[in-house]
This record gives structure tokens, C-alpha cells and sequence, in this order.
């Protein structure tokens, strides 16, 4: 059995060695593996990210707040003070490993987190919030690429004119059709450094959902995560299966390698767990899983979905433009997103306004969202707010993606609010009858639009609708995201015994 | 570098009836005279301050009142031995072997991983075995100081 301990005593200087060394005794008697942490005055050598992942149970012998303990989540813990440890610990010793085997006996899905039942500090973090904390795990290492890659592209916009995109990857801007550039070391002869910046801002988009899928996994399983989550998100890009499909493989790639993890192997087989077996063995499960089960009916679902706008062509107007503004927003790059727009890149030459109206609703996410993380602050963490300022630029530039981690972190409640002021914006749009010749720029290409003055009414009211429904449901059920920001960890003082002296 | 503790700091022949303050009070004696607690006063406040928080007493006769504090000049260990025993709060009854440990304020002092060190050794059973039968000071303060190599 392979254990982990933290000790940590209130002077660090006697106690939490004394601890350390009881409990590595008992341990080697019992014939386990231990690594103790010791958190005290001679400076402590936090885990390799390779004990956290490869420990059966984590033991927290501290009369204070023991550091990092978000760090244990995953695993089941025996709590107790210091010289508990001292005093008693091969009495702490077989309590962990009982933990650890109960802990393995149980389904992933009904098992309790924190320390057990009946200590007073015991966190009674439901599979809900868990899923959250993992969610937010991806979310937190995809907001900067989507910061960095959507603030290039805006840039780029604003440099070279919103037709850089259309020169760089090809296709028809108003009127004018251009060829893809595809040898990049033309780029800057051929487009200047308005190309090459959207080229390397397109470039940090493409990672989004694989980060996004491999820090989900990450936040579930730690390293041994990371490769089948970002494999999985690549392929979940590969399929069309935009962030929602991300989010698919990385809970995937988690619960496949905590799956695998549960399995007992032969000690000499458990040095290269983490770094072979694991990582090859989930991301041919994952991998297969993305292609074979999740693939097949996303393709059928956009077919399917094509099929049926086309045939509402000649429908009422309002309420195909709703209609698109809520596929608009639903998944964001994800499938319904792609349908919706290329729909309305396909309508340009016989009907612009169902491209006005697809772009607006693609620019009011991330706007009612910048609008959201201004009016009502707290409802939003450090990060959310810091990315809902890039998102302002983000919107204008109908750069929709800059919403996704938004969507990623509470999808529950704020896609539902996407789609409300999506569906708002591009009914108005259509109802004005705006028209765009061009498929993407956002307010960049306000020149371009046939009655722009209404179009931005449209994209103002729908901006209004969205942050008015965030606003609402966020304050709904719910504390402020700032009051939860270090679940489970006691604020000081004293962590109650659960094993008893 | 200086050794955390030396002959001067190791009592054998602790009066008895002495209590829990008076044992530490006259060990910390020892470390002003050694130039190692500049202010008796101030860090017997500490070690109090320490002993109230959780007595430092553990199973087995051992009792290590302890405290970092700016009037400390260089982590230091004196050491006592308590025929009578003195009591530090332990569960099963007072303690023969009496640390009090020194440490200044400020971690990172390469002195902090001798007082780990020695924390450890406190609980392997030939090392309580070696200070109860040792004869003078002098071999005290040697296996104390063996932890520094």
C-alpha cells in the first residue's frame, strides 16, 4: 500500500519531525510505502504530483491547518493531531489502509470525499460540486489561451480590416472570394502582420477544447490525466464536437484513469503505472470511445440539423433569426454553432440578413457576459472577471469563443442565458432587416452592413438579454462564487481527531 | 557551525518536586548563561505561550517544551533528567527526559534541520535508551549532538 502524510504542528519545529518519523516507523513495520510531508520550520518538500496520484490514502496528522489540502480530494483520509501520530501511529497506519481499502471497494460515483463520516470537519462535497471543481480545474488553463488567442485576432482585426480571416483561411468577405493561405512562410509577404498575428491567435484557438478536456481530466486525476483528456479534446475538435464535446472527454479520460488506477498491480509493475500504462491504456480508451461512441451521432446531428434549416428557408424571418441566434449560442464551435454558421455563410449571396443576424448572436455571449462581470462583480471569480474585460473586445470582434469558459465552468446555468439574449439579438436583427455581406468582423465591419444602426440595437438588446438572465440564475440558489473559493479546508486552528487518541 | 547543545546545557540530577515551570525555567537558565537566550523573560513567555497551547509532553517520558523567539541567538537544545519525573501533560504520566528546545525566529537557519533531525530521534527507542543510561554531561550532549554528524 502506498501512503502519503502531511504533519504539521503549531512552533514547526519538534513535533511534526517527531510525527513524521512515528509514523514512517509504523509504516515500515506494517510493510507499507509512506512519504511524509512535513510542514514545518526546516522547509517541507511539497508531492510530486506522482505520490498524490499513485497514494492509496493520505493520513493529516496536524494541530493546525494543514497547506495544500485541496491536494488530497481524491483520496480517503485519516485525520488526526500530532502526537496522535507520535503516540499511536501504527493505530493511524491501519486506519488509513482500512480507509483505503473500504475506499477502493466503493463505486466512484457514491464515494465520499474528505475525511469520513462523523469528523465535524468532514466536507460533504456532493458529486455535484466535485464535478465543478473539475470543470473549473480546465476552465482556469483555458481562459488564457483563450485571452491570448482571441486578443490576436482582435487585433488583427483592427490592424488589417475584419477581411483578415477570410484572407488567411480563404473564402468569400463581401463580395471578394481569396484563397487560403496554407504555407505559413507566405503569410507575411502576402498578408502582412495583420495575417500573421490572426494566424497565431487561430492557432491558440485550435487548443482550446483539448486544454480544456486535458485539465478536466487533470483536475480528476492529476498528470496521468493529461494525455488521454488532451487527446481526447483534439479529437473531440476533430469530430465537430466543439467545447461540450471537450468537456465529454475529459470527464471521460478522468474516470478512465481513476478506473484504472483502482486496479491493484504488482509493486514492480507500479514505477511505470503513471508514466506508461496509465497514459496508453486511457487514451486508447478515450480515444476510441470519442471516434467510435460519441463521433457518429454528432455527425448525424449536424447533418440532421442542416437538413431541417434548409427547409425552413422560407419560414417567418424572426423566427428562423431566433432560431439561429439560440443554435448560435448553444454550443459555441460546437456542432448546432457550426450548423447555424455556416448556414449563414451559405445564405450571403440570396439572403445577407440571416448572416446580420447569426453574427449578432454570436457576439452577444461573450458582451453580456463582459456586461454581467461588471454589473454584478461577485457573482464572478478573480479570473472570470479578469477575462470578462478581454471579452468586451472578444464580443465586438464576434469572436464567440471568448464565452466558452464561461460556459465550460456552470453550463447549467449560463448557456440557458446564452441563448436567451442570442435568441433575442438575431429575432431583432432579422425583424430590421439587417443585412451583412461579409461573415465575420463584428463591429468591425459596421461600415459593411445594410441598416447598421438597428443591427447594433440588436446586438445591444440581446447584450442586455443575456447579462439580465446571467445575473438572475447566477444569484439563484447559490453563494457567491468569491465565499467558495478553498472548499473544505478548515479556516485555522485545530483539525478535529476522527481516529480518536 | 555550532553545536545545538554542549555540556553546560545537560543536567542530569534534576531536584525533585520541581514543576512543569520551574524544570523549564531553570534549563532556560542554562541557555542565558551560554549566550544563547538573550532575554530569559521574553522566551520563557514563549515556551508558556507554546505549553498552553498543547502540552508538549509525549507518551513514553518525554517532555520537550519548546519556542521561537527573536531572544534566542542560535537553535539550542537543553536537556534534563528527572529521576522523579516532572509532569508535561503526557497521557501516561510524567516525564524523565526534559528537551527544551531553542530555536531562533526565522526559518531556513540550517540549524532548523538539525532541531528536525533531533525531533525525529526523539521517538526511535535506542536513542531514550542512550541518554537514560548515559553517566556524565558530556556523553549526553555527544548523542545529541551525533544528529549533526
Amino acid at each position: 500500500m502506498r501512503l502519503i502524510a502531511v504533519t504539521a504542528c503549531p512552533t514547526g519545529i519538534a513535533h511534526t519531525y517527531m510525527a513524521a518519523e512515528a509514523l514512517e516507523q509504523a509504516a515500515k513495520a506494517a510493510g507499507h510505502e509512506i512519504v511524509v510531508e512535513t510542514q514545518g520550520s526546516a522547509g517541507s518538500t511539497p508531492f510530486t504530483d506522482e505520490q498524490l496520484a499513485s497514494a492509496d490514502a493520505v493520513i493529516l496528522a496536524a494541530d493546525v491547518a494543514v497547506r495544500g489540502r485541496e491536494r488530497f480530494e481524491h483520496l480517503p483520509t485519516v485525520e488526526g493531531g500530532v502526537k496522535q501520530a507520535i503516540n499511536h501511529a501504527p493505530e493511524m497506519i491501519g486506519e488509513a489502509q482500512a480507509a483505503a481499502e473500504a475506499h477502493a471497494a466503493t463505486p466512484a460515483a457514491e464515494r465520499p470525499v474528505g475525511p469520513p463520516a462523523g469528523s465535524s470537519s468532514a466536507k460533504e462535497a456532493g458529486f455535484g460540486s466535485l464535478l465543478r471543481q473539475w470543470l473549473m480545474t480546465g476552465v482556469s488553463y483555458m481562459i488564457p489561451f483563450v485571452a491570448a488567442g482571441g486578443l490576436l485576432i482582435a487585433i488583427a482585426f483592427l490592424i488589417g480590416g475584419p477581411e483578415i480571416a477570410t484572407k488567411v483561411n480563404g473564402g468569400v468577405f463581401d463580395g471578394q472570394t481569396y484563397q487560403a493561405i496554407d504555407d505559413l512562410t507566405k503569410l507575411w509577404g502576402d498578408v502582412g502582420i495583420a495575417g500573421v498575428l490572426f494566424k497565431i491567435g487561430d492557432t491558440a484557438f485550435t487548443m482550446l477544447v483539448p486544454i480544456l478536456a486535458g485539465y478536466i481530466a487533470y483536475g480528476m486525476a492529476d498528470r496521468p490525466g493529461l494525455v488521454p483528456g488532451i487527446v481526447g479534446g483534439l479529437i473531440a475538435t476533430s469530430i465537430d464536437a466543439g467545447f461540450l464535446g471537450g468537456i465529454v472527454a475529459g470527464l471521460l479520460a478522468g474516470g478512465v484513469v481513476l478506473a484504472i488506477n483502482r486496479v491493484p498491480v504488482h509493486k514492480n509493475v507500479r514505477g511505470i503505472m503513471p508514466v506508461v500504462v496509465v497514459p496508453l491504456v486511457a487514451t486508447t480508451i478515450v480515444g476510441l470511445l470519442m471516434i467510435a461512441v460519441v463521433g457518429p451521432p454528432v455527425a448525424d446531428v449536424m447533418d440532421a440539423v442542416t437538413d431541417w434549416l434548409k427547409g425552413l428557408g422560407g419560414s417567418n424571418a424572426i423566427l428562423l433569426g431566433a432560431l439561429l441566434g439560440a443554435m448560435m449560442a448553444f454550443d459555441m464551435g460546437g456542432p448546432i454553432n457550426k450548423v447555424a454558421y455556416t448556414f449563414g455563410v451559405a445564405s450571403i449571396a440570396a439572403n445577407p440578413d440571416i448572416m446580420a443576424a447569426v453574427i449578432v448572436a454570436g457576439m452577444t455571449p461573450p458582451l453580456g457576459i463582459a456586461l454581467a462581470t461588471v454589473v454584478r462583480k461577485r457573482l464572478f471569480t478573480e479570473d472570470e472577471r479578469e477575462a470578462g474585460k478581454a471579452n468586451w473586445l472578444l464580443g465586438a470582434s464576434f469572436i464567440t469563443e471568448g464565452a466558452i469558459p464561461f460556459a465550460a465552468a456552470d453550463p447549467l446555468r449560463v448557456i440557458p442565458s446564452l441563448i436567451a439574449g442570442s435568441a433575442v439579438g438575431g429575432a431583432l436583427s432579422m425583424g430590421f432587416g439587417a443585412s451583412s455581406p461579409a461573415p465575420h468582423g463584428g463591429l468591425w465591419i459596421v461600415p459593411l452592413i445594410g441598416d447598421p444602426v438597428l443591427w447594433v440595437v440588436a446586438i445591444a438588446a440581446g447584450t442586455a438579454v443575456t447579462c439580465a438572465c446571467l445575473v438572475a440564475v447566477k444569484s439563484l440558489g447559490r453563494r457567491p462564487v468569491v465565499a467558495e473559493t478553498t472548499p473544505g479546508a478548515p479556516a485555522t486552528g485545530v483539525v478535529p481527531s476522527t481516529v480518536n487518541a | 557551525m555550532t553545536t545545538i547543545t554542549t555540556p553546560d546545557l545537560v543536567v542530569l540530577d534534576l531536584p525533585a518536586d520541581l514543576d512543569r515551570a520551574e524544570v523549564t525555567a531553570l534549563l532556560a537558565d542554562r541557555l542565558v548563561s551560554a549566550g544563547r537566550v538573550t532575554d530569559r523573560d521574553q522566551f520563557l513567555a514563549a515556551v508558556t505561550a507554546r505549553e498552553e497551547q498543547m502540552p508538549t509532553g509525549l507518551e513514553g517520558g518525554i517532555g520537550i517544551p519548546h519556542a521561537r523567539s527573536a531572544a534566542v541567538t542560535e537553535a539550542s537544545v537543553a536537556f534534563g533528567r528527572s529521576a522523579s519525573g516532572v509532569d508535561f501533560g503526557a497521557d501516561d504520566g510524567p516525564a524523565d527526559l526534559i528537551f527544551l528546545i531553542a530555536a531562533p525566529d526565522g526559518a531556513g537557519d540550517a540549524h532548523m534541520t538539525i532541531l528536525a533531525g533531533l525531533a525525529r530521534r526523539l521517538v526511535r527507542a535506542e536513542f531514550k535508551d542512550g541518554l537514560r543510561q548515559a553517566d556524565d554531561p558530556a556523553t549526553v550532549a555527544a548523542l545529541i549532538n551525533e544528529v549533526q554528524g
